[in-house]
């Protein structure tokens, strides 16, 4: 059971607070039978989470893809490599915490792993800058994909951030360049890139390291060129209007499939990722390998030619595709 | 002089009513508030006489006075599918676009052409920021995969000029991949070994500033523009402190090592044949205000398969030889 309920998880809030209610009443009373009722009233919460989690609006989603219980990079490095070493800085001006990476194992073969992490306290959260990258974390990521590079390792990157971070001395290093020289570092790779949005794809800060060879998204996942209440507070003048303009972004991973944007997209258990880590990260591990596997088949030359062939080929079919 | 507008024109109006009257015959200087003739202005490249403010200047006109003889060609771009993702907000997508068509009588936020400055052959690519803040959707894109690819093609150096508010909104996230696709557009300048330079005008911000107009061999940038990624509001938002002066203006990147230069507009095109033609290996310009180039015969066999609009000097002051733009043609207003 989750501590956090987004809103339009109330109700369902409400039948599982019952249940757990009924138990500790009944743990103080021992005489008490409140089994029957309290596994009706379970039931009833399982139903009304699939029922909700069916048909998730994009706002929702978003709000998913935002849930602090969601297992994050930290959480996939974690569970899914081994003999994960870290490498740290830019060798220019600092280590940004919101950018973590270095070598890892997945299964035998060695690889490079980035992305983002948010944290998952307060102090961890301030420590990682909420997932909001630096110039600083950008520069690194280009070096680790450099170093992979020219040692022949795949990159994964896992992505999940609100977006680069815009503050005064990020824009005196040259946010804009950095980000700008790690998706160009990103398309110059003769290594595959497997990407995956574990969370929030916030734009810029996410394309800079998910201009991959396969781009995968977690299924309450989202992706977009701007957060629905920058969108809003820009096209309805009125940030509360976040919910139309999630709709109208179409930044769901189910839209992004349908525009070729990402290649695929890994379940999640029902009632999102936080209600099933471990299952999630297992999913995302198997689809990582898979898509691992099946580039390492490529020539190098031929996984930059596609992967540039791709970004060119993009759009041109909208949501027909 | 309010009472020009106020007083003045308006009984002219009255007196003659039946003719027309063009309109902004003066033009107000929104830094020092000088009025400005329109001609004037125009011939002095939309800076201001009296305080160098550098006011917006339409890619049409940056052209005419960018390429010898006011002569080039428009490099066709391919039309992307309209309003991939049906988009809607107070307006339809389809309507803002019809309303930024009707106000500037172009296409789109891009125009693209070839032609020479200095004698030196290049292709140019200009940002309309009138155009819906010139932001970057599907045909911005689209323009500078074709200018890359026609200077590829022609082994001639690219001149981007940016202006934006950033990607389009609008095209969601399909504007979004414009980043990685205009990157390989700028790689594929740099696989030929041929220079890429960017001039950043007034403003560039968000998505098009992170990533091809940051990407340049040459970075210049013109007096005062705003160039960033996250604009000025939201930075006073996110950390709560008034930004120092000039902060985020072209001065600023120069003194923090984002740009090679800041050049007033009147120097540029002389600095841009300087620089390309060293690059290039060639030896010095000849300098002055050049006629329209003679066309080559194997030029003309490489002219771009979808017929090349060719465009006439707004002011045809100097006979030029015009053989690749028919002077019959009425410049387009």
């Amino acid at each position: 059971m989750t501590k956090n309920y987004l809103d339009f998880e109330k109700p369902l809030a409400e039948i599982e607070g019952k249940a757990e209610e009924l138990r500790a009443m009944a743990r103080a009373n021992e005489e008490m039978d409140v089994k029957g009722e309290a596994e009706a009233l379970d039931k009833k919460a399982e139903q009304m989470l699939v029922d909700l989690y069916k048909n998730l609006s994009p706002w929702r989603k978003c709000q998913v893809a935002r849930h602090p219980e969601r297992p994050h990079c930290k959480d996939y490095i974690d569970a899914l490599f081994t003999e994960y070493t870290p490498l740290a800085g830019d060798r220019n001006f600092a280590d940004d915490h919101a950018v973590m990476g270095g070598l890892a194992r997945m299964g035998d073969i060695p690889v490079m792993v980035i992305g983002h992490e948010k944290g998952h306290d307060t102090k961890s959260r301030i420590e990682r800058n909420f997932g909001m990258a630096r110039p600083e974390g950008y520069r690194k990521a280009i070096r680790l994909m450099d170093l992979a590079d020219r040692f022949g390792l795949p990159v994964v990157s896992l992505v999940d951030t609100p977006g680069a971070y815009p503050g005064k001395g990020a824009e005196e290093r040259g946010q804009s360049e950095a980000i700008a020289r790690s998706t160009e570092k990103c398309l110059s790779l003769n290594v595959p890139l497997v990407s995956v949005i574990i969370g929030e794809g916030g734009s810029g800060g996410a394309v800079a390291f998910a201009t991959g060879n396969t781009v995968m998204m977690l299924e309450h996942s989202v992706y977009s060129v701007i957060s629905p209440e920058g969108c809003a507070s820009i096209l309805w003048k009125d940030a509360e209007k976040m919910r139309e303009a999630a709709e109208a972004l179409r930044l769901t991973a189910q839209d992004l499939k349908n525009l070729g944007v990402i290649d695929r997209i890994i379940s999640e258990p029902v009632g999102g990722a936080h209600r099933g880590v471990g299952q999630t990260i297992a999913a995302v591990g198997h689809a990582i390998e898979a898509e691992l596997k099946a580039l390492g088949k490529k020539k190098p030359g031929e996984l930059k030619t596609s992967r540039r062939e791709k970004y060119l080929k993009m759009g041109s079919q909208g949501l027909a595709a | 002089m309010n009472w020009i507008s106020n007083y003045v024109r308006p009984r002219i109006n009255s007196l003659f009513s039946r003719r027309e009257v063009p309109e902004n015959l003066w033009i107000k200087c929104p830094e020092c508030g000088t009025m400005l003739f329109h001609r004037e202005l125009s011939d002095n490249l939309n800076v201001c006489s009296n305080c160098d403010h550098h006011m917006a200047i339409t890619p049409r006109e940056r052209f005419a006075k960018l390429f010898d003889g006011g002569t080039f060609a428009e490099v066709s771009v391919p039309a992307p599918i309209d309003d991939p993702l049906k988009f809607k907000d107070q307006k339809k997508y389809p309507d803002r676009m019809k309303a930024a068509q009707k106000a500037t009588g172009e296409k789109e936020a891009m125009l693209v052409a070839e032609g020479e400055i200095g004698r030196t052959p290049i292709v140019a690519a200009c940002q309309d920021f009138s155009f819906m803040g010139g932001s970057m959707g599907m045909y911005v894109g689209n323009a500078i995969i074709a200018a890359a690819e026609r200077a590829v093609k022609l082994k001639r150096p690219l001149v981007l000029f940016s202006a934006a508010g950033g990607a389009r909104m609008q095209e969601g996230i399909l504007s979004l991949m414009q980043m990685p696709r205009t990157t390989v557009a700028v790689q594929m300048l740099k696989e030929a070994g041929l220079p890429y330079i960017v001039v950043l005008t007034h403003p560039t911000t968000g998505g098009v500033t992170a990533s091809y107009a940051m990407l340049g061999d040459v970075q210049i940038s013109e007096p005062n523009a705003l160039i960033c990624f996250a604009g000025p509001r939201v930075i006073e938002q996110t950390i709560r402190e008034k930004l120092p002066e000039g902060f985020q203006r072209a001065e600023y990147l120069l003194d923090h090592g984002m740009l090679d230069r800041v050049t007033h507009r009147k120097e540029l095109r002389e600095e841009l044949i300087t620089i390309l033609r060293m690059l290039l290996g060639q030896g010095p310009a000849v300098r002055g205000d050049l006629p329209a180039p003679e066309p080559k015969k194997a030029d003309a066999k490489a002219e771009p398969k979808p017929a090349p609009k060719p465009q006439a000097k707004a002011e045809p002051a100097k006979p030029a030889p015009q053989k690749t733009a028919p002077p019959k043609e009425a410049p387009k207003k």
